[in-house]
């Protein structure tokens, strides 16, 4: 890892965040003591299957949800306890991509409409000419064409909506974007497109990123730093080769391996590990561990000791007993 | 606040539309809803004599061809009374649920977007206000207000303001958790902006067919209120005073309920032909709440 001149600027951070949701069944612990930092310019990507806390705790990141406990921070300050109003000056500097470009899309508003709003709450351009020149500056940067913009999104694709949905967080020049799966639910060959065009963003406008994606192999190229969340808790983090390379969560061995590999040779000879049974409910939690119930290595200790992130090796942090021991065990033949 | 209209003039209003075109009840309705509107707004001029040009020579004639709807017990050409009526008609009917359409939409959209105590209240309120029958509590307003065109528009438009609060709010309430108005907050826009733009256009649909049912009922009530002799003072024609003033007359002179009854009855069927091909085409699963009760009771 090349040595940073000076520490890169935290652009938002959440600090042992917690979100518990009431329900019939029992508080459900979607988010169960989470701290990351989000640094200027990088992609931070945040793993984990559905369940796992991931989307809430994007949520928590621009308040959309409220957190239990924990504190939520944005460029420095602690906006953890703001109210609603005060918060919506803060919204122009983090923005948000949703997975469904169709559900967050109002059917009734124009695509112009839409990426103006931005503008329009902020009062970001001086009249309606102004704005009509900047929708259409935003429409070139996703690759739409201009026309589009007093089209309905019944009219565009699942990948031009997308782009319109991107364009729209685009419009606020935030600091910090937060990507909730945005292209889980788009066809294969459009989700190659939305990924260069994230990535040529970034490039152009020197944009940061939270991506939050399911999928390791999705963010893996794309990020400077992954987060694995299980559960509630981030299990593992480090950069992608770290990851890569040597994981040191047992949970973030199993995703690896699941994972094909381009080269048919390869992926006969290749171990998996496949997990066994479903995430247990965040209603509660197994004790100890929360991985114990489907880890292939669990031992007797897990189910008395709750882990916490350790260093592995520098900024790579994993949150088992048996830190890398546990996965060699899993690898070995 | 235009509640109905507004957002319902893109593709969904002119879909609706050109379905109408081709539903003969509809069509029927329209057509009916499009005299009522013409003679409503002319019909002063077009009538044929004075509303209270009073002939003692030609009391209580059947129709003929002077008086096509005949004349009353002071020899009031029926058919002028019944033409000049229609405005009123119209006119209670137009301000009574505009009334209850902005009241009750406000009220609706407060009660479902924050929900909490504020929509406990609101609601609670409007439910002690749906718990009477349409008739008492119109009476009930007009009394303590007194008679006359005014009083009975607002008795009317409160009387109907919780049909559009329930329909309104239950209309917000699924739309409210969408994701669009959840994108709408990451991006800062205000409550009052996103209660304005995004949520009351994905409503307008039964709104719209709410209306347009509320106005048969509305004129249906300013006929009772008037028959009870609590709408429009005379010797301003009104509908509903006809009807009670031809009562004595019935098995001598039929014209003078039959007329005004049978304008009555064409109006309301043509708001409700018109309401249910909309209903139809725009809000195919809604059940609207007069239905509901219609079906209940």
């Amino acid at each position: 890892m090349s040595p940073q001149p000076e520490p890169a600027e935290v652009v938002a951070a959440l600090d042992d965040l917690t979100v518990w949701f009431p329900t019939p069944a029992g508080v459900v612990r979607a988010v169960d003591g989470v701290s990351l930092q989000v640094r200027r310019g990088e992609t931070l990507g945040l793993v984990g299957e559905s369940g796992s806390g991931k989307s809430t705790t994007g949520l928590a990141l621009l308040r959309l949800v409220d957190p239990t406990s924990g504190s939520v921070w944005v460029a420095g300050q602690e906006v953890t306890r703001w109210s609603r109003r005060r918060l919506r000056a803060l919204r122009r500097r983090v923005a948000m991509v949703f997975q469904d470009p169709q559900a967050s899309l109002d059917p009734r508003c124009t695509i112009g409409a839409s990426i103006a709003e931005p503008l329009i709450v902020h009062r970001l351009t001086d009249g309606g000419a102004a704005r009509r020149r900047r929708v259409e500056e935003l429409l070139d940067l996703v690759g739409l064409r201009r026309d589009l913009a007093d089209r309905h999104p019944h009219e565009l694709s699942g990948g031009q909506r997308q782009r319109v949905g991107i364009a729209r967080a685009l419009a606020g020049e935030p600091d910090l974007i937060v990507l909730d799966e945005p292209i889980a639910s788009l066809d294969l060959s459009v989700q190659a497109q939305i990924m260069n065009l994230l990535r040529g963003l970034q490039r152009e406008l020197g944009l940061t990123y939270l991506f939050i994606a399911h999928d390791l192999a999705a963010v893996e190229h794309m990020s400077d730093r992954l987060a694995v969340m299980y559960l509630g808790r981030i299990v593992e983090s480090g950069t992608p080769a770290q990851i890569w390379r040597e994981p040191a969560h047992p949970y973030t061995a199993a995703l690896l391996s699941a994972v094909p590999v381009a080269d048919p040779r390869v992926e006969r000879q290749r171990r998996r590990i496949i997990l066994t049974g479903d995430i247990p409910s965040p209603v509660d939690p197994p004790d100890g561990c929360r991985f114990r119930t489907r880890c292939p290595q669990a031992r007797p200790e897990c189910a008395g000791t709750d882990p916490v992130l350790v260093e592995v090796d520098g900024e790579h942090r994993a949150a088992c007993l048996f830190a890398g021991e546990a996965v060699r065990a899993m690898r070995a033949p | 606040m235009s509640a109905g209209g507004e957002g319902g003039g893109d593709g969904q209003l002119r879909r609706a539309l050109s379905a109408l075109r081709h539903d003969p009840l509809a069509l029927t309705g329209s057509a009916v809803l499009a005299l009522l509107v013409v003679v409503g707004v002319a019909g002063s001029w077009l009538a044929p004599s004075g509303v209270n040009d009073v002939d003692v020579d030609r009391m209580l004639e059947s129709p003929s061809w002077s008086h096509p709807f005949g004349t009353d017990e002071l020899g009031r050409d029926v058919l002028s009374r019944v033409m000049v009526a229609a405005r009123v008609s119209l006119q209670v009917g137009l301000v009574s649920v505009g009334i209850a359409l902005v009241v009750g939409v406000t009220l609706g959209l407060f009660a479902g977007y924050y929900r909490g105590w504020l929509d406990n209240v609101l609601m609670r309120c409007m439910d002690v206000l749906f718990a009477f029958p349409v008739l008492l509590l119109a009476v009930a307003i007009v009394a303590v207000l007194g008679p006359g065109l005014l009083t009975a528009m607002i008795a009317i438009g409160v009387v109907y303001t919780p049909i559009f609060a329930r329909v309104t709010r239950a209309g917000v309430l699924s739309v409210r958790e969408q994701v669009f108005v959840r994108a709408a907050v990451s991006i800062g826009a205000s409550d009052l902006r996103i209660m304005r733009r995004h949520v009351l256009p994905n409503i307008a649909a039964p709104l719209i067919v709410q209306t347009s049912l509320s106005l048969a009922f509305a004129i249906l009530s300013e006929a009772a209120l008037s028959f009870l002799g609590l709408g429009v003072q005379p010797p301003a024609p009104a509908w509903g005073r006809m009807l009670y003033d031809g009562r004595g007359f019935v098995t001598d002179a039929w014209w003078l309920g039959v007329f005004p009854g049978a304008a009555i009855f064409l109006t309301v069927l043509a708001f409700n032909l018109v309401g249910d091909a909309l209903r139809d085409v725009l809000d195919p699963r809604q059940l609207t709440v007069s239905e509901a009760r219609r079906s209940t009771a």
